[in-house]
C-alpha cells in the first residue's frame, strides 16, 4: 500500500474563480477536498463603523458598495429600515419606482450570476452572452439614476427622481425581449449535457441544513424551501403582483442555478405588471421628510429579498442625526458560512461549481 | 399572525418568568438564553436564525434606558432575529451583557447559522460566545488589536 | 501549374545544386533541411494566424467583433502580441528547477515539427515518406506529455503540479482509444504508410466506412491537445493555468502557440486518415491537392474552435470515466466489427 499525504493549497486570494478577493485554504487528498476553510475579510472596509459617524442620508451611498451588482436593492433595504424606525409613509408612485428599479437590479444581478456560473464551469460564451443583455439593463439604470453601478437611488420616504420621459417604454421593450434571451441561456447553458453533468448531484444541500444554517435566497429555495420574503412577508407593494416563487428539488448546484434562471422570468413578469400599473398612478415620488433627519430613540430591523437572499438592516438611533449602530445582515456572508461542509469530499472543480452556485459578492461578504 | 405571536409570548412568559416582553421582542438574561432558544426552536418552530448582531451602549451614551444603570461601564446588547420559515412568524430576542465581562452562551447548538454570525460579533465587539466551536476573528486579521465597533475604540484617521 | 508548385520548387532547387556540382548526398541533406525549415516557418506562421482566427471566431460567436485595430481586420494582432511577449522578461520562480523550467518551453515545438515532417500535404509533398508513418506520428504525439510534465514539475507550484498530473492522466487514457480507433483503418489498408492510407481512400473516404472510428479519433484527439471540453489541464477557473501558471513572456507564448500547433496536427491527421488527405472530392481536381488538404484541415480546426466556444469543461473523473468506460470499449468493438466485416467481404469475394 502506498502512503499518501494530504496537503494544503491556497485557493485564492488571487484566483480567477473566487469572484473577488476571497481565499479558501484547502486541505486536499489528491484532488479531493478534505477540508475547505474560507478566509474572508480582504475587502472589509468597516462600513458598519463608518456609518456611525455619518448622517443618515450619508449612509445611503455606502450601501451601494456592498452588493455592487444589485445596489438598488441595498439602498432599498437601508431606507426601509430607517423608514420603519421613523414611521415614514412612502408615496405610491415611489413604491412602484422602487419595485421596478429593484427588480431590474435583481435581473441584472441574476443575469451576471448566470453568466459567471457558465464561466466557472468552463463555458466562456455563456458569460459574454449574458453581458449583452446586462449592458441594456445598465444603460436603462444609468438613464434613471445617472450611474451604472452605484445608484443611490432610494431616498427616505421615496426615490431620488422620477423616471425620465420614455424610459418606461424602453424598459417595456426590454422586458418583451427578455424571455427570448432567457431561452437562449437555457439553450446554451442550462440544456448543455456537460453543464448538467458538472452541476447535477453536486454539492447537495438538504432543506433541513439549509434552514439550520440560515441560508437564504436561491440557495435556500434550491433545496426546496418555498421562502421568499416578497411572498412570505410582502413588503412594499409586492402583494399587488402576480408571480411565483421557483423552488428546486434536490438542492444541488444545478437547482440553485436554475432557480435563478426561473426567477429572472418572474422578475420580468413583475416589471411588466408594474409598468402597466404605474401608468395609472400620478403623484409625488417623495413623501414629507424633514431636512435634518433625527429619528426617535429606538431600533428597527427591516429585511427585504435581495438577489442573493435575505438582506436585513438593523438600525439603532440615539436621537441624533447620526445612527448609533447600523448592522447589515448580508446574505452572501451567511450563505458562505456553510461552504466548508458543503464542499467536503468533492473535487477542486466541484468547489468552483459550488462556490459559483452560491453566488457571492465579496463587497457584501466583507462589508 | 399578530395574535399568534402574542400567544407565543404569553406562553413563554409562563415558562420563563424572568423575561421582559413587548410586542415582538423578548428580553432575556444570559442564564435563561439557551433554554429559551431551545424552547423557541423545538416547541414554537422558530427554525431560522435570520440575524444575529450586537450593539454597544456605554454608560454615558445609553441607547435605551433599561432601568439597569447600576453597571458603571455600560452594557452591550445582542440581538437575535428569529423566523419560523413554515409558519411565517417573526420574533426578536435581546440579551444584555456587561461591557466589562462580555460573555454569553453560544446559540450554535440550536442553529448552525449562528456560526459565522457569532464569529463576526466576536470579531467586531469582543463578545465571547462560550462553547462556540471555532471562535476566531473572521473579517479582521488574527493579530488585530481592539474591537472596532465598540464605541470607545480609538479610530485613527478618517472623517471626524 | 499550381498543383505542382511546391514540387517544382523542390525540383528546381535540386537541379540548381546538381549543376553547381554538389555531391548527391549533400544535395539530399540540403533539400531535407530546406523542407524542414519550410515546415517550421509554416507551423509558426500558421499558429499565429490560428490565434487570430480563434479570437475572431470567438468574437463572432459571442456577439462581438474581436481584434480589429492592428492591421487590416486585426491581421497583425498576434504578431504584435508575440513581439510584445518576446520583449518581456521570463520570470523564473526562486524555488523552480531552472533547467527543466527553461527546457520545457524550448522543447515544446519539437514534437509538432517532427510530426509534420511525415504528413503528406499534397501530391508528392511529404518530407519523410515513412512506411511506419502512423506509428511514428502517434509515438511523437505522446512525447508532448513529458514536456508538459517537465514544465509543471519544474515550476514547483501546486497548481502546476496538479495540471501536469492531469496532463499525464489525460494523455495516457486518451492515447489508447485514439490508436485503437485508427486500428480499423490500418486493417483496411494493410499499411501504416500515410501515403498509402490516402491512396486507399481514392474511391471512398474512411469517414464513410469507419464513422465510429472517426468520432472516437476526433474526440480523443481534442482531448489530446487539451482543448475544451477537455481543457482540464489549463482549467483556468480551477487550477489557474495548469502547467503554465508560472510562465511569463515568451515561455508562456511558446506553450500557447504549441497548443495551436497541436490543433493543426490533430486536424491534419484526421484529414489524412479519414478525410482522404489531399484527394479532391467529386473530381474537383482543378483545385490543387495541397489546397484541398488545407481546406479540410481548416474545417476541422474550425470545428475544434466551435467546441471550445460552446461547451463547458468536463470534470476530471468524468473525463477518465468517459475515456475508459465509453471510448475504449467502443473502439475495441469497432476493431472487432471491422474484422468481421472484412472477413465477410472476402468470403463473398467481391
Amino acid at each position: 500500500m502506498l502512503r499518501t499525504e494530504t496537503y494544503t493549497m491556497n485557493f485564492g486570494p488571487q484566483h480567477p474563480a473566487t469572484h473577488g478577493v476571497f481565499q479558501v485554504v484547502l486541505t486536499l487528498d489528491g484532488e479531493k477536498i478534505v477540508k475547505a476553510e474560507p478566509v474572508c475579510g480582504y475587502l472589509h472596509r468597516g462600513i458598519e463603523k463608518l456609518a456611525e459617524s455619518r448622517t443618515y442620508q450619508q449612509v445611503i451611498p455606502y450601501t451601494d458598495r456592498m452588493d455592487y451588482l444589485a445596489s438598488m436593492l441595498q439602498n432599498w433595504g437601508y431606507v426601509m429600515a430607517v423608514e420603519k424606525l421613523m414611521g415614514l409613509e412612502v408615496p405610491e408612485r415611489a413604491e412602484y419606482l422602487r419595485v421596478i428599479s429593484g427588480e431590474l437590479s435583481r435581473l441584472a444581478s441574476h443575469v451576471l450570476a448566470t453568466g459567471v456560473y457558465a464561466l466557472d464551469v468552463g463555458g466562456f460564451t455563456g458569460f459574454l452572452l449574458c453581458f449583452r443583455e446586462r449592458e441594456r439593463m445598465m444603460d436603462l439604470l444609468e438613464e434613471l439614476t445617472g450611474s451604472r453601478m452605484t445608484f443611490s437611488y432610494a431616498r427616505f420616504g421615496g426615490v431620488a427622481d422620477d423616471a425620465p420621459e420614455g424610459w418606461l417604454e424602453k424598459l417595456d421593450k426590454l422586458m418583451d425581449d427578455m424571455p427570448g434571451y432567457i431561452d437562449e441561456y437555457d439553450g446554451l447553458i442550462t440544456g448543455n449535457e456537460i453543464f448538467q453533468a458538472r452541476t447535477k448531484q453536486v454539492g447537495g444541500l438538504s432543506p433541513e441544513t439549509a434552514i439550520d444554517y440560515s441560508l437564504s435566497g436561491p440557495v435556500l429555495r434550491g433545496s426546496g424551501i418555498n421562502y421568499d420574503l416578497r411572498k412570505a412577508k410582502p413588503y412594499s407593494i409586492y402583494d399587488r403582483f402576480d408571480f411565483e416563487v421557483p423552488v428546486g428539488k434536490n438542492g444541488d448546484c444545478f437547482d440553485r442555478y436554475f432557480c435563478r434562471v426561473r426567477e429572472m422570468r418572474q422578475s420580468v413578469r413583475i416589471i411588466k405588471q408594474a409598468i402597466e400599473q404605474i401608468k395609472e398612478i400620478d403623484g409625488p415620488i417623495k413623501g414629507k421628510v424633514p431636512k435634518a433627519l433625527k429619528p426617535p430613540k429606538g431600533d428597527a430591523y427591516a429585511e427585504i429579498e435581495s438577489s442573493k437572499g435575505i438582506l436585513g438592516f438593523y438600525v439603532v438611533s440615539d436621537g441624533t442625526n447620526k445612527p448609533h449602530r447600523v448592522h447589515v445582515r448580508r446574505p452572501s456572508f451567511i450563505n458562505l458560512g456553510y461552504l466548508d461542509e458543503m464542499s467536503r469530499g468533492w473535487l477542486i472543480a466541484d468547489l468552483v461549481a459550488i462556490l459559483g452556485s452560491i453566488d457571492i459578492v465579496l463587497g457584501e461578504v466583507d462589508c | 399572525m399578530e395574535k399568534k405571536i402574542s400567544e407565543i409570548i404569553s406562553e413563554l412568559k409562563e415558562k420563563f418568568p424572568q423575561i421582559k416582553t413587548s410586542e415582538e421582542t423578548i428580553s432575556v438574561s444570559t442564564e435563561d438564553l439557551l433554554g429559551l432558544m431551545q424552547e423557541l426552536k423545538n416547541s414554537f418552530g422558530f427554525n431560522y436564525l435570520t440575524n444575529l448582531t450586537a450593539a454597544d451602549y456605554p454608560a454615558d451614551a445609553k441607547g435605551k434606558g433599561d432601568g439597569n444603570e447600576d453597571e458603571d461601564d455600560g452594557e452591550m446588547e445582542i440581538v437575535y432575529n428569529l423566523t419560523s420559515v413554515y409558519e411565517k412568524l417573526y420574533l426578536t430576542v435581546k440579551a444584555r451583557v456587561s461591557r466589562k465581562n462580555p460573555e454569553i452562551p453560544s446559540v450554535f447548538p440550536v442553529w448552525g447559522g449562528a456560526n459565522w454570525q457569532e464569529r463576526e460579533v466576536y470579531d467586531l465587539f469582543g463578545i465571547v460566545f462560550t462553547d462556540h466551536p471555532n471562535l476566531k476573528r473572521i473579517l479582521l486579521t488574527d493579530n488585530f488589536e481592539g474591537y472596532p465597533l465598540r464605541k470607545d475604540y480609538q479610530w485613527v484617521g478618517g472623517r471626524k | 501549374m499550381l498543383e505542382n508548385l511546391f514540387t517544382n520548387i523542390a525540383g528546381l532547387l535540386r537541379n540548381l545544386l546538381d549543376s553547381a556540382g554538389v555531391p548527391p548526398l549533400w544535395n539530399d541533406v540540403t533539400l531535407l533541411v530546406v523542407k524542414l525549415v519550410a515546415i517550421l516557418v509554416f507551423i509558426l506562421i500558421n499558429a499565429l494566424w490560428l490565434v487570430l482566427m480563434e479570437r475572431k471566431v470567438a468574437g463572432y460567436m459571442q456577439a462581438r467583433i474581436g481584434p480589429n485595430r492592428v492591421g487590416p481586420w486585426g491581421l497583425l494582432q498576434t504578431t504584435c502580441d508575440i513581439g510584445k511577449l518576446i520583449s518581456k522578461e521570463i520570470p523564473i520562480p526562486k524555488s523552480a528547477d531552472k533547467i527543466l523550467f527553461l527546457l520545457a518551453p524550448a522543447l515544446v515545438f519539437v514534437p509538432p515539427l517532427m510530426i509534420f515532417a511525415a504528413i503528406p500535404f499534397g501530391k508528392d509533398m511529404v518530407a519523410l515518406d515513412l512506411n511506419i508513418g502512423l506509428f511514428y506520428v502517434f509515438a511523437l504525439a505522446s512525447l508532448t506529455t513529458i514536456i508538459f510534465w517537465m514544465g509543471g514539475w519544474g515550476s514547483n507550484n501546486k497548481y502546476s503540479l496538479l495540471g501536469s498530473m492531469r496532463v499525464v492522466a489525460q494523455m495516457v487514457s486518451y492515447e489508447l482509444p485514439m490508436i485503437l480507433s485508427v486500428l480499423g483503418v490500418i486493417m483496411l489498408v494493410g499499411s501504416m504508410n500515410l501515403t498509402e492510407i490516402i491512396a486507399a481512400q481514392q474511391n471512398m473516404w474512411f469517414i464513410v466506412t469507419q464513422p465510429i472510428a472517426f468520432l472516437i479519433f476526433f474526440i480523443a484527439a481534442v482531448a489530446e491537445c487539451n482543448r475544451t471540453p477537455f481543457d482540464l489541464v489549463e482549467g483556468e477557473s480551477e487550477i489557474i493555468n495548469g502547467p503554465y501558471t508560472e510562465y511569463g513572456g515568451m515561455g508562456f507564448a511558446m506553450f500557447f502557440l504549441a497548443e495551436y500547433a497541436s490543433i493543426m496536427i490533430i486536424s491534419a491527421m484526421a484529414t489524412t486518415i479519414f478525410l482522404g488527405g489531399w484527394l479532391a472530392p467529386f473530381g474537383l481536381t482543378f483545385i490543387p491537392s495541397w489546397l484541398w488538404f488545407f481546406l479540410k484541415m481548416y474545417v476541422l480546426i474550425f470545428v475544434v474552435m466551435w467546441f471550445r466556444w460552446t461547451f463547458p469543461r468536463i470534470r476530471v473523473d468524468q473525463l477518465m470515466g468517459f475515456g475508459w468506460k465509453i471510448l475504449v470499449p467502443l473502439s475495441l468493438a469497432n476493431v472487432f466489427v471491422t474484422g468481421i466485416g472484412m472477413y465477410i467481404y472476402r468470403a463473398i469475394g467481391w
